[in-house]
């Protein structure tokens, strides 16, 4: 519990230290919420679907915390670079224990982060339900963000160094955005469309946040409950054995 | 029985035999020094006594386990202060000490305690709220030393401790150690470039060049085996005076040898 604790904290420490990557991740969230929410908004409406800046809220949240959590995890990669992870890996605990303190500390952050991006959508207009959809939504947010900061930490343990980073991003991390119904509604998509984004696991993620803030789900919530929380459970156990397999 | 016990351990990465058939023991208590060239796999060997590194054959006993079948076991029998940089640098002094102290199980109390008796030993305690990344590279190995020192295990691994350390902080830390070596019945297994610091301070040196262990036994032995004055001399003798004498055509050489390897 100790090392969970204390490798938790040390998340928590390094993200409110670094203001820089604070600021800097929000950059972008705010940029999709005015150039789409605006741009796209007249064009929603006219096809009938009403107002667009509610609708891609969710999906931006749900951006944040990717980014934020897939690079919490792949932090890793960091710190074999810096030389910290010898010091983790070579303490007297269990490497399940440390992977665990990880994950749920750049869980933890990345969804503070979604945080920040709500306050920020309620700023440019925004408006979610009832303070009851918020703490729903707050349940998917760690969800999502407990999934890709494992799946960061299975990659980062996987990765000796950044330069596959890059690769992860457009292959990984973007297809899984835009294929998520985070930007577009899922209804009445081409078959290929509808199969990628089934099969999608953020979709389940974006949808649940719609549903918690909105009440507007195209599964379901509890099926996006179910299918975010079975998920992160098997990525947990895969990022779990391969980081007690890292060696230096 | 020997508290470490490495039968014809090995390691190769790639094409390259980074440690070849190595065996050595190590007695319980004794200050154990590992010499040799650099990249002559002193590190790797260090690596796969603690777990950081699976050996491509041999066999390992540490405190009577085995690295790959019981790594928690061997875990919580050593301590090790590593060659390359490992402290977190977005952290300070402080918790980087406390960090280490946590995931050492030292109870709360002890802990600060002992940190503050260590940070005052090394000279940081002043610092100990400063950021590591503001320190100067010796400050961070101070503070690397004083880390290591904060639990006392079985046994201690120092992988050229005092490396860019000015000879007064040598000799202080150094003489900190033999005495928790004595106390506490500690062994500690080192290596250094420092022969002088070898001669001092190590029962007993083994001497690695390129993965292969050239001669073994107490500082003494060793002079009297070739011949040498010092210990510096019977390691110059034992690892070729020739080739590192003509420093312009070194690094040819040894990229000749690992052709040779490959
Ligand atoms: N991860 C690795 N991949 C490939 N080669 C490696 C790796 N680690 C070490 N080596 C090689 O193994 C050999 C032994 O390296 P090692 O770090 O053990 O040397 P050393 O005795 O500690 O040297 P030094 O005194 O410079 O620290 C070197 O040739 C090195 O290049
Ligand atoms: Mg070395």
């Amino acid at each position: 519990m100790r090392t969970i604790y204390i490798l938790w904290l040390r998340q928590i420490k390094r993200y409110y230290r670094s203001k820089s990557r604070i600021i800097g991740s929000l950059g972008q969230p705010l940029l999709f919420l005015l150039a789409f929410g605006f741009g796209f908004g007249p064009i929603f409406q006219k096809a009938g679907q009403g107002n667009y800046l509610q609708f891609l809220t969710p999906g931006i949240i749900a951006m944040s915390i990717i980014f934020s959590a897939i690079f919490s995890g792949i932090e890793i990669i960091f710190d074999r670079q810096f030389g910290f992870l010898k010091e983790t890996l070579a303490a007297p605990v269990s490497r399940v224990s440390i992977m665990i303190g990880r994950t749920l500390g750049g869980a933890t952050v990345s969804t503070m982060q979604g945080l920040i991006v709500i306050g920020i959508s309620m700023l440019v207009g925004f408006r979610f339900n009832s303070l009851l959809s918020l703490l729903l939504a707050l349940l998917f947010m760690l969800l999502i963000a407990l999934l890709f900061t494992a799946l960061g930490t299975a990659i980062g343990s996987l990765m000796q160094d950044f330069h596959g980073f890059q690769l992860i991003v457009n292959f990984l991390i973007m297809p899984l955005y835009f294929l998520s119904g985070a930007i577009f509604p899922l209804q009445g998509l081409p078959k290929t469309l509808t199969t990628l984004a089934t099969i999608n696991p953020l979709s389940y993620g974006v949808d649940g946040l719609r549903g918690a803030l909105l009440g507007t789900a195209h599964f379901g919530l509890l099926i996006d409950f179910s299918v975010l929380s079975g998920l992160s459970l098997i990525v947990i156990m895969i990022g779990a054995y391969l980081f007690s397999k890292v060696q230096i | 029985m020997n508290i470490i016990e490495a039968q014809n351990l090995t390691k190769r990465f790639g094409e390259l035999v980074a440690v070849d058939s190595v065996s050595f023991g190590v007695e319980k208590g004794e200050l154990f020094a590992f010499l040799g060239p650099n990249g002559a796999g002193k590190s790797t060997t260090i690596k796969m006594l603690t777990t950081l590194l699976t050996p491509t054959s041999g066999k390992i006993t540490l405190n009577g386990y085995d690295p790959i079948e019981n790594p928690d076991e061997v875990r919580h029998s050593f301590g090790i202060v590593f060659q390359d940089p490992s402290l977190d640098d977005e952290l300070t002094a402080y918790e980087n000490m406390d960090f280490h102290g946590v995931l050492y199980g030292i109870p709360r109390k002890e802990r600060q305690v002992r940190i503050e008796q260590l940070l005052k030993f090394v000279e940081l305690w002043d610092r100990k709220k400063d950021f590591v990344k503001h320190f100067s590279g010796g400050m961070k190995r101070r503070l690397e030393i004083a880390r290591g020192l904060l639990h006392h295990p079985q046994i201690l691994f120092l992988d050229e401790p005092t490396l860019g350390l000015d000879p007064q902080t040598r000799n202080h830390i150094w003489s900190y150690i033999k005495d928790l070596s004595e106390k506490e019945q500690m062994t500690i297994f080192f290596t250094t470039h420092y022969m002088q610091e070898a001669e001092r301070v190590a029962d007993r040196v083994a001497v690695i060049d390129h993965g292969v262990i050239v001669a073994q036994g107490t500082p003494d032995q060793l002079k009297q085996q070739t011949g040498a004055q010092s210990l510096e001399d019977a390691f110059l003798d034992l690892t070729g005076h020739a080739i590192r004498e003509e420093t312009a055509d070194n690094w040819e050489r040894v990229r000749r040898m690992r052709g040779v390897r490959r």
